[in-house]
């Protein structure tokens, strides 16, 4: 089955954009092509007249960390890239775990974070900790080049902020982590079925004087688009970084939050207890990455 | 078209392509490097894995102008100068390729492993082939070729290989030799169906069904016809004979043309110049249906409400009713201290071998092919032939079926898939046509295994006797009958599990629904009856209060005992000595620390399972089961085995080659195998039932024999000695003094007008139908397995962490293989019990993609430590019975005994939902009876 006819690897932005303006909607935007090509061959999407391949744009596939302490994500960097990375390791320690899961080392190695976000599942891994890490996207909206914070990049399940046939998402830039600041990934997966996480939960956390300042929670799927849990972050802070701190956060999680039951994934009291169970395991390990300043990545490649 | 540069294994290329390739597409069809395969096309499966740039991507999603200019890396470009690669050895050596499908993809994973980290661990190994699939092995073999790959990397010795003892081996029988053909499945060189062209060859694909259950009004194939690019679109009005097959009942329409009843019918198909305008064709048939009811349900098949789907089957959609009378079940529960009666639910299954169907068909008079030709890799080539001649009004001996090399079968390629259509098209066309099914048409159209209700109720003695086993089967048939008689059967008479049971009343109810059809999976039937007899009797030593193993122990069948089916067991029962060797090792798990069923460390409980199991070899039943093999000798000093028995990876080939070289004490390197060809090779019979090592392997062994006596009979007249005094060593038949090497003596015997060729029909021992009591079955084999499980009690999530085994296969002829074949049989009912099922709902698959059927990948591999019981069959081949099935099917009883040890719940429902577990730890539970499929 023919997926596509003509293939493009244009080498800048200006070039994707005329490409994608020439094919007037019948061309659209691939990276790594893990969800798109899966996608169209099961139907799901039309065959495309051309794709337009933004993984030869310099700009959209590197990383490092600008003067001011942020850090810029290319959209076109691969989730293996990210998972190799000693800057991203340090600075986005959950970011580094959640793409350290995604598929196997062949969908790694060519599967992006901005293919992740665009594809604007609810519960996609990388998502997940850029919405704790509280990322902007540089993105090209309607022609004009702009920052949306990561929240408002989703519309619905599966529908993002951009049309690929004629936006461009270029990168991202978050804080990184800095002294006494840390973060955390983890998930809950099923043997069976797709490849998606029953709940999937990234933290970050800033402690002063053994309390927890700051903290950054998001989990995933709760609602249609992928969102921070502001109420539990709230219970946390302010309050010391112990065991009973966290009960608490998870006592306010279970009155705050309400999963859903999916279909052949999980059900809503199973998603309930997970939230419990996750932030357990999450919290108290971002809490040490944050004492301790080291952080090494948990679960890759499980 | 376009122009695209790639650097292909260092050598530069210039290609003139579409643009719409995939990187698989260019390596196989344009650079005729088929050694990378396609399993998926989805990015499941990993074993279309090449490296770009040194980093493995999946080939099939990998557009191809992506790679531009870059180093691509493939299975051809591994071996260097003939020297093969380390990986390539050391995966021969280990026992590593069984159907060597997915061996190019795991050898270039593991070699870009290897580039990076020249001494993986265990760990290191699963994360890096984590999405690399293997449905044969077990992985356990692939991670020790992998390690050693690397030691000789880094100069260090070769790790040993992990070789099963055995008890007597002999020259060349009970020996590890190599597989044959084994070479070509490292190196990519192994050709399977999809791998061949003919010039001039066109593309064919099918048209199924829109609905489960429904009318066809009418079907307009102008359209279709119209298209620049087709050659040939075909209906039922087409079909030249019969327009029905099936391999016990003919109830199979070739092409439907009145009822589809289910979602993989076949309603048209196409041939055209390429896959592409075939599939543009389909998209141009209209069709019109009128939808009917859905039979959706076993259960509400067998009501009088249901629709009839088969109104000339005389039981209407009871396609088969099948009883075990045994004793008297009154009184056997009368008998009884303690009564247990559960239901048990297994799902239907799929067996996800990794190459999907292709079939060839060539027409008569192309250029070396005097017959109509079909080329395909099935598993019962003289059944194919038949049922394509009938539905082409043809003669048998008009129709030629040569047998490929096989992806993979497990019992899914039985049944006809795409040979009778290829034929049809390639005698309309004139040309060659090749059906290649994509990973989603496999899933949709092949037949699965039954997904089963039984209700079983097993009474014992409070001193650990049993006394009755009463038990109701529903298996769900699907829409056509396939092997379904004999699969149930199976699941029926083996329904008292491998124990002495003096009371028994058995009913089965095979049905036919509008769901995918079920038929032949590893296992046949009995993996599902051992699922419920096994937790039964765990259930049962907990009421008694006795050891689960001891009461095993105390009911085992052992010599003397008459089945359940009256069949008087007289030897070859290793029953007990499987139960021996799994005990020691649980024991040795411990260290002498004291045996522990059950233990707990922070969230994880962990625990023990046990359970035991029996499958009869070959058909039996009253079906007279033969097989005919030949025997050639050359003057070149080598020997050619023909049969036609299919080799999907089991290794049929080698054993075949080890009985003649036996036999004619001949190095193995000079006996020869050819298999599957309808012209070439007599009838092995099907490839089923664990039958081919016993009925081929006597077939050979028989043939090799008699050909011993002829050869010695000329050497003596050569030697003018008497022939009793001949005896042959090495290739040479010797007398004290003399000898003479036995090419010559083909030599000797040519020219005195003999034939150096003997052909043998062994008939197996006659067996009973079921019923009639004596002997259903002329050999059994036996199993006990236990099974290590971690359960987190915070998620519910199970991990089998080891696997303990042993395994009463009368005589391991190859013991290293065989090994190969328990280990991957463990995996594979590993995948059974918790990663699998296909879901239907109401007669419309959901399990439509790869990504929705989860089979065990090798995170999921338990380490597997399997022993070799070899309690001897008088009539098998050196004493061998059958195995291919045996380890599939006590594994899942196994974990399910260990998951109620460690959390107190028991799993009445497959596969394991650990959203249900956790809830029913939670809720203090103790039964769970929904699975995976019931999330909703
Ligand atoms: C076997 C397998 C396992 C997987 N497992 C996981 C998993 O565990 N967790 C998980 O989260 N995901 C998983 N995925 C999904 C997928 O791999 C990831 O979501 C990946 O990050 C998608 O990136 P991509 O570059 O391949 O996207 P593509 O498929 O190239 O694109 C996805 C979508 O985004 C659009 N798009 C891509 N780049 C841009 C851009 N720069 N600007 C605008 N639009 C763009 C495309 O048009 C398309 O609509 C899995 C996929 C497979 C095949
Ligand atoms: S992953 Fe490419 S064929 Fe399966
Ligand atoms: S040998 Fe791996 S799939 Fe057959």
């Amino acid at each position: 089955m023919r997926l596509w006819n003509d293939y493009h690897t244009p080498t800048s932005i200006e070039e994707a954009l005329q490409l994608l303006a020439h094919y007037q909607g019948r061309a659209r935007l691939v990276a790594g092509g893990t969800d798109l090509l899966v996608e169209i061959r099961e139907g799901r999407h039309a065959p495309q007249d051309a794709l337009v391949d933004v993984t030869h744009i310099p700009e959209m596939t590197t990383h490092h960390q600008e003067a001011d302490g942020t850090i810029w994500l290319g959209a076109a960097v691969t989730h293996s890239h990210i998972v190799q990375s000693a800057l991203l390791t340090q600075a986005a320690t959950c970011l580094v775990e959640s793409c350290g899961v995604v598929g196997g080392p062949q969908v790694r190695n060519v599967g992006t974070i901005g293919g992740n976000v665009a594809h604007a599942l609810p519960a996609g891994d990388g998502t997940t900790s850029l919405v704790a890490l509280d990322a902007t996207a540089r993105v090209v909206l309607d022609g004009q080049e702009q920052w949306v914070p990561i929240e408002q990049m989703f519309k619905g399940p599966g529908q993002s902020l951009l049309d690929p046939t004629r936006d461009i998402l270029i990168g991202f830039r978050f804080k990184a982590s800095g002294t006494h600041e840390a973060s955390a990934f983890k998930r809950i997966m099923r043997p069976q079925g797709v490849a998606l996480p029953i709940l999937g939960c990234a933290v970050w956390v800033r402690l002063t004087d053994g309390q927890i300042a700051d903290a950054r929670i998001s989990i995933a799927p709760i609602g249609p688009t992928p969102a921070r849990a502001t109420v539990v972050e709230e219970a946390l802070r302010g309050q010391p970084a112990n065991p009973a701190s966290i009960e608490q956060a998870i006592a306010v999680a279970n009155e705050a939050l309400h999963p859903r039951t999916s279909k052949y994934r999980a059900t809503a009291p199973y998603r309930q207890e997970m939230i419990a169970v996750l932030l357990r395991r999450t919290l108290p390990l971002a809490i040490d990455r944050a004492r301790t300043g080291q952080a090494i990545p948990e679960g890759i490649g499980a | 078209m376009s122009q695209l540069q790639l650097i292909v294994n260092g050598e530069s290329r210039l290609l003139e392509i579409p643009e719409s390739r995939t990187l698989a597409e260019v390596l196989r069809y344009d650079l005729g490097l088929t050694g990378t395969k396609i399993g998926c096309e989805e990015a499941e499966c990993g074993i279309c894995t090449v490296l770009v740039d040194g980093v493995p991507v999946d080939s099939c999603i990998y557009p191809a102008f992506k790679a531009k200019g870059r180093h691509i890396t493939t299975i051809e470009g591994l071996a260097h100068d003939g020297e093969l690669h380390p990986l390539q050895h050391e995966f021969i050596r280990h026992g590593a390729v069984q159907c060597g499908f997915c061996t190019p993809g795991l050898i270039m994973t593991a070699s870009a492993l290897l580039n990076e980290n020249d001494n993986p661990s265990e760990h290191d190994i699963k994360v890096a082939l984590k999405d690399t699939y293997c449905r044969c092995t077990g992985y356990t073999s692939v991670v020790q070729a992998i390690q050693s790959a690397a030691a000789d990397l880094r100069g260090d010795a070769l790790l040993p290989v992990n070789e099963p003892t055995i008890d007597d081996p002999m020259d060349y029988v009970s020996r590890s030799v190599p597989p044959k053909g084994i070479e070509d499945r490292v190196t990519g060189k192994a050709k399977y169906t999809d791998d061949y062209v003919f010039e001039g060859m066109l593309y064919a694909r099918t048209l199924r069904s829109r609905f489960p259950h429904a009318r066809v009004l009418s079907i307009d194939t102008s359209a279709a016809k119209a298209l620049a690019g087709v050659h040939a679109v075909l209906t039922h009005a087409d079909v030249p004979g019969q327009n029905i097959h099936g391999l016990v009942h003919s109830d199979w329409p070739v092409l439907c043309g009145d009822v589809v009843r289910y979602m993989g019918d076949a309603v048209a198909i196409v041939a055209a110049d390429t896959p592409e305008i075939a599939e543009a064709a389909l998209k141009l048939i209209q069709v019109e249906y009128q939808p009917l009811p859905v039979v959706a349900d076993p259960k509400y098949a067998h009501s009088s409400e249901a629709p009839v789907l088969h109104p000339h089957h005389a039981t209407g959609n009871l396609l088969k009713h099948i009883k075990v009378r045994h004793g008297d079940i009154e009184q056997g529960f009368a008998e009884a201290d303690y009564i247990v009666e559960r239901e048990y639910r297994t799902p239907t299954t799929e067996h996800a071998f990794l190459e999907p169907e292709c079939a060839i068909g060539v027409p008569v008079g192309y250029p070396n092919h005097e017959k109509l030709t079909v080329y395909v890799g099935s598993q019962i080539p003289y059944q194919d032939r038949e049922q394509i001649a009938n539905a082409m009004g043809l003669p048998r001996e008009q129709v030629r079926v040569i047998g490929t090399l096989i992806g993979g079968g497990f019992g899914g390629k039985e049944d006809i898939a795409g040979q009778i259509h290829v034929a049809m098209l390639a005698t309309v066309t004139g040309r060659p046509v090749k059906m290649l099914y994509t990973r989603q048409e496999s899933l949709l159209f092949h037949p699965k295994r039954h997904a089963t209700i039984i209700r079983i109720k097993t009474g014992a003695t409070k001193d650990g006797k049993l006394t009755a086993v009463q038990a109701e089967l529903y298996g769900d048939g699907g829409a056509y009958a396939s092997l379904s008689d004999k699969v149930m059967t199976r699941a029926t008479t083996h329904a008292t599990g491998p124990y002495t049971v003096p009371h028994a009343k058995i009913d089965c109810y095979a049905m036919y629904t509008n769901n995918v059809p079920s038929g032949a999976f590893r296992g046949f039937g009995v993996t599902q009856s051992a699922f419920a007899v096994e937790q039964n009797i765990d259930i049962l030593a907990g009421m008694i209060g006795i050891d689960p193993i001891e009461f095993r122990r105390i009911n085992a069948q052992q010599v003397g005992v008459t089945t359940a089916t009256g069949q008087v067991l007289r030897e070859s029962v290793g029953m007990l000595e499987t139960i021996d060797d799994v005990q020691r090792d649980m024991q040795a798990h411990h260290n002498g620390s004291g045996f522990q069923w059950t233990w707990h460390k922070g969230n994880k409980a962990y625990a023990w399972g046990i359970a035991c199991a029996y499958k009869n070899t070959g058909l039996g039943g009253g079906a007279p089961d033969w097989s005919t093999a030949e025997v050639e000798a050359y003057e070149d000093g080598t020997v050619e085995v023909r049969t036609s028995s299919a080799d999907m990876g089991q290794g049929l080939p080698h054993v075949l080659a080890q009985c003649a070289a036996e036999e004619l004490k001949l190095p193995y390197e000079r006996v020869r195998v050819l298999l599957s060809d309808t012209d070439l090779t007599p009838d092995g019979g099907p490839t089923t039932a664990s039958r081919q090592t016993y009925m081929s392997g006597n077939a050979v062994r028989h043939a090799a024999v008699a050909l011993r006596e002829a050869m010695a009979q000329s050497a003596a007249e050569m030697m003018d000695v008497p022939p009793d005094q001949i005896y042959y060593e090495e290739g040479l038949l010797r007398q004290n003094g003399h000898q003479v090497p036995m090419g010559e003596v083909v030599g000797w015997m040519k020219q005195n007008g003999l034939a150096a060729r003997v052909r043998h029909e062994y008939r197996a021992p006659e067996t009973q139908p079921l019923g009639t009591g004596g002997d259903m079955h002329v050999a059994f084999s036996y199993a006990t397995q236990a099974a290590l499980v971690e359960v987190d009690v915070e998620t519910g999530e199970v991990h089998v962490l080891k696997v303990v085994s042993s395994t009463d296969v009368g005589r391991a002829i190859n013991p290293l293989m065989l090994q190969g074949q328990i280990e991957g049989g463990i995996v594979m009912a590993l995948g059974n019990c918790l990663t699998e099922s296909y879901i239907i709902e109401d007669g419309v698959p959901w399990s439509t993609l790869l990504a929705r059927y989860k089979m065990p990948s090798i995170k999921h591999a338990p380490q597997i430590i399997s022993h070799l019981v070899e309690e001897q069959v008088s009539s098998g081949p050196f004493g061998a019975k059958g195995v291919g099935e045996i380890p599939s099917i006590n594994t899942s009883p196994a974990i399910c005994n260990a998951i109620f040890n460690a959390t107190g719940v028991r799993i009445f429902s497959l596969p394991v939902d650990q959203d249900a577990l956790l809830r029913a730890i939670k809720a203090g539970q103790v039964e769970v009876y929904t699975a995976w499929h019931d999330v909703k």
